[in-house]
């Protein structure tokens, strides 16, 4: 009873307690909340704002519902099968009309040529020739003789499809997806399938030069960490060299060596270990060589942080105790350097994914990543929503990629991976 | 002085931070802002328009340099911080541009009427500035016999080596076809057809592991210089001026030239409206013009411009009568229409 009592007196104190620290700790953290405010303020409006912005146009589809608001409203309950009635029809006839005195007619032309390739001539003939209102009833017969495309199913669904407000044509279209005119999701047709392929590359020359740096970049990170400071900070600066310089400088020296008559070519003919010139530039090779030799300092600094914090003390612990050299490189140093291959591999990794200069100048036709079809269509045609779709689609795989790196290395960092 | 510093010094942190609109009204109560294509065609332009122009109108002027594409008009328009004025642009931008009410409309009593400039320069929403080519550009010292036409850019038997073209359909698909025996005007009625498309293309397998793509202007005189190729599509005033800066020996093949025009055009909403089209005005005398042709191999919009040139000069550019007598005009119609799907085509069959 009395126990009962008295822990019931504890557990009040206790609770006010709880309480009182728990109060503590929110003022605390408010506080320092308001010391990252105007931080978390500028990443909305600079970053978070833009991106969200970036994803809304991959799936934004207003275009065609503010050029034809009539026709979109008339063609809310056709079933989509044979054609619409006469009401449509005019619908259409006087949305056109309307349009064409607003000078809008070609952004609704834009929108469903890129759904139904001639629509654009389409529209804008039949604004052309629409001289008058047509009279009360011949609407659907006045379009058609204007252009026989308005006798055409697919021409009307095209149009149904497009009412917006959003879509997923787009996104599917960055997958090689499309819908067919009954709504079902189908394959794009081959000559327009292409996103697949150039992910696939953009991943597949991203994952090829991450290894390459890897390979690359260990021993060299190794050297900066062991070797006295005197001549570490020397290598240092040949390390950071590349930073200092520009990138297209960078590039434009990769295409003055690798040129059927650069520097390479030249030295290897003069040696007499080639009579013709190898094609080393304009193609995967060369793009592998360029973009290799710009990221290489985002693997070595990473590794080179990771190994310099391993004692040497280590290694000479296990060969003391009878351990060959590799067998103590591979179960004694390696494992701890684990974080900063991981952290330098997926820096690299992901700044490959984007790249966009260099496979620009020195690749070829079919070595073009990602980004280049994202800047052709952002500035180039014009065709924002699926310039967003491919960047968004890109943004997701790139997320995933941290996601699975993060539950890949978790654990593994305080004790680099090695078993207490 | 000091003042404009503090304005252009605001623009840069307006543009860094375009997504703060807010920060973007510094742009107002700024001088004429004029945009050009940079390099040795914006020197050519200052000194024949800009600095005459701000020495006579006794009005101040800006010029910046971009490297074109519609989307980037419509961020400055859209976005509310249009920082320029006045912009040559691509016939593509201008017809794309034109459709999305990104320009003012042209009025032409301000510039001297429509009947004074050639006829495929007038459009309702910019005018003419210069009219170039397309040619095919070989190193006359590497090449002893020189190529006749397109047909012979695809022959190699008869002229071995790597040879350049502007990556993407546009101009490519028009040379293959060229190349395969459709004549300049035909042209567009051929590729109009799946079957054109499905010509141009075997065309273009003939050579296709010889092809280099060329993405930028400056790019194809420096692959003829450094030997990488022994043929490309260029723009003849690359030639030129790499032939006299250079001291170069770069010929041109002018038959089956793709001919196109750059415009001058207003952004809408330009709070410099009138300074702009005093600087039109100005830029569309025939005697100013044919100073710009004179200095770089361009021909230029106004009808009497040519008149006055010596015909030494005369016979270097597009307009002259024997370089255009076989020439085709790049469609735009067609590539509006076209441009997404048949990229999407080209890019498939380079990947193959």
């Amino acid at each position: 009873m009395t126990d009962a009592l008295l822990t019931g007196a504890n557990a009040s104190t206790e609770v006010s307690l709880k309480r009182r620290l728990r109060r503590a700790e929110r003022t605390r953290q408010v506080k320092a909340l308001a010391l990252v405010v105007p931080l978390l303020v500028f990443l909305l409006f600079t970053f978070a704002g833009p991106i969200a912005g970036m994803l809304w146009r991959a799936v934004d589809d207003r275009e065609v519902r503010q050029v034809l608001p009539q026709t979109i409203a008339a063609l809310a309950d056709w079933d989509g099968k044979g054609l619409p009635d006469e009401k449509a029809y005019a619908a259409l006839a006087s949305d056109i009309q309307a349009a064409r005195a607003g000078g809008t007619i070609a952004i609704a032309a834009k929108r469903l040529n890129y759904a139904l390739n001639g629509f654009r001539t389409i529209l804008t003939s039949t604004a052309r020739n629409l001289k008058p209102v047509p009279e009360p009833g011949t609407a659907k017969e006045t379009l058609s003789k204007i252009n026989p495309a308005w006798r055409e199913r697919s021409t009307w669904t095209t149009i149904k499809d497009a009412s917006g407000p959003v879509t997923g044509f787009y996104l599917l279209a960055a997958l090689d997806l499309t819908r067919n005119a009954d709504g079902a999701i189908v394959a794009a047709p081959p000559d327009q399938a292409i996103y697949r392929d150039i992910f696939a590359r953009t991943f597949l020359i991203s994952l090829g030069v991450t290894a390459l740096c890897l390979i690359l970049g260990f021993p060299v990170a190794y050297l900066l960490a062991v070797l006295p400071p005197g001549r570490s900070n020397l290598l240092m600066i040949f390390v950071l060299l590349p930073f200092w310089t520009s990138l297209l400088v960078r590039t434009c020296a990769w295409i003055v060596l690798l040129q059927s008559k650069g520097v390479v070519n030249d030295s290897l003919h003069w040696l007499g270990i080639i009579d013709e010139p190898l094609r080393l530039i304009y193609n995967r090779f060369g793009v592998c060589v360029a973009m290799t030799h710009v990221l290489l300092p985002f693997m070595i600094l990473p590794l080179y942080s990771s190994m310099k914090a391993i004692s040497p003390a280590y290694m000479r612990a296990a060969a003391s105790l009878g351990a060959a050299p590799l067998t103590a490189f591979l179960r004694i140093y390696l494992p701890q350097t684990l974080p900063g291959i991981g952290a330098g591999s997926l820096l690299v990794f992901i700044l490959a994914l984007g790249y966009y200069i260099t496979p620009a100048l020195v690749g070829g036709a079919a070595d073009q990543m990602i980004s280049y079809f994202i800047a052709l269509y952002t500035t180039e045609t014009a065709n924002w929503g699926l310039a967003s779709a491919l960047g968004a689609v890109l943004l997701l795989a790139t997320l995933l990629l941290a996601l699975v790196y993060g539950k890949l290395v978790q654990g593994q960092q305080v004790t680099g991976g090695m078993k207490n | 002085m000091l003042k404009r510093k503090i304005g252009k010094i605001a623009l840069g942190f307006a543009a860094a931070f375009s997504a703060s609109a807010a920060l973007a009204t510094v742009a107002q109560a700024r001088d004429l802002t004029v945009v050009s294509w940079g390099g040795a065609y914006q020197d050519a332009q200052k000194k024949v328009y800009f600095e005459p122009f701000k020495k006579t109108a006794g009005i101040a002027m800006n010029d910046e340099s971009w490297d074109g594409g519609v989307g980037v008009l419509r961020a400055k328009v859209q976005g509310g911080a249009a920082t320029w004025d006045v912009v040559q642009v691509e016939s593509d931008e201008l017809a794309v541009g034109c459709e999305e009410g990104l320009f003012e409309k042209m009025d032409y009593s301000r510039i001297g009427g429509e009947a004074a400039y050639i006829p495929p320069s007038v459009n309702a929403c910019g005018v003419g500035a210069i009219l170039y080519d397309f040619v095919l550009g070989y190193d006359k010292d590497k090449l002893k016999d020189a190529p006749s036409g397109w047909a012979d850019f695809f022959d190699t038997k008869k002229i071995p080596g790597k040879r350049a073209l502007r990556q993407g359909p546009k101009t490519t698909l028009e040379i293959a076809l060229m190349a395969d025996g459709v004549a300049p005007k035909d042209v567009y009625k051929v590729l109009a057809t799946d079957e054109g498309v499905e010509r141009a293309f075997k065309k273009l397998d003939t050579i296709k592991g010889d092809i280099v793509w060329w993405k930028a202007g400056a790019q194809p005189p420096q692959l003829l210089a450094s030997g990488e190729v022994v043929m490309t599509s260029v723009y003849n005033g690359r030639i030129d001026t790499a032939n006299k800066n250079e001291k170069k020996n770069f010929g041109m093949v002018w038959d089956g030239a793709l001919f196109t025009l750059d415009s001058w055009v207003i952004l809408k909403g330009s709070p410099n409206k009138d300074a702009a089209y005093k600087f039109l005005d100005f830029a569309g005398k025939a005697e100013n013009q044919s100073k710009l042709s004179e200095n770089i191999a361009y021909g230029t919009s106004n009808k009497d411009a040519a008149g006055r040139l010596a015909p030494a000069v005369l016979k270097d550019l597009p307009t002259a009568p024997d370089n255009i007598k076989n020439a085709v005009e790049i469609n735009e119609g067609f590539w509006l229409e076209n441009i997404d799907r048949l990229t999407e085509r080209f890019n498939k069959w380079a990947a193959k």
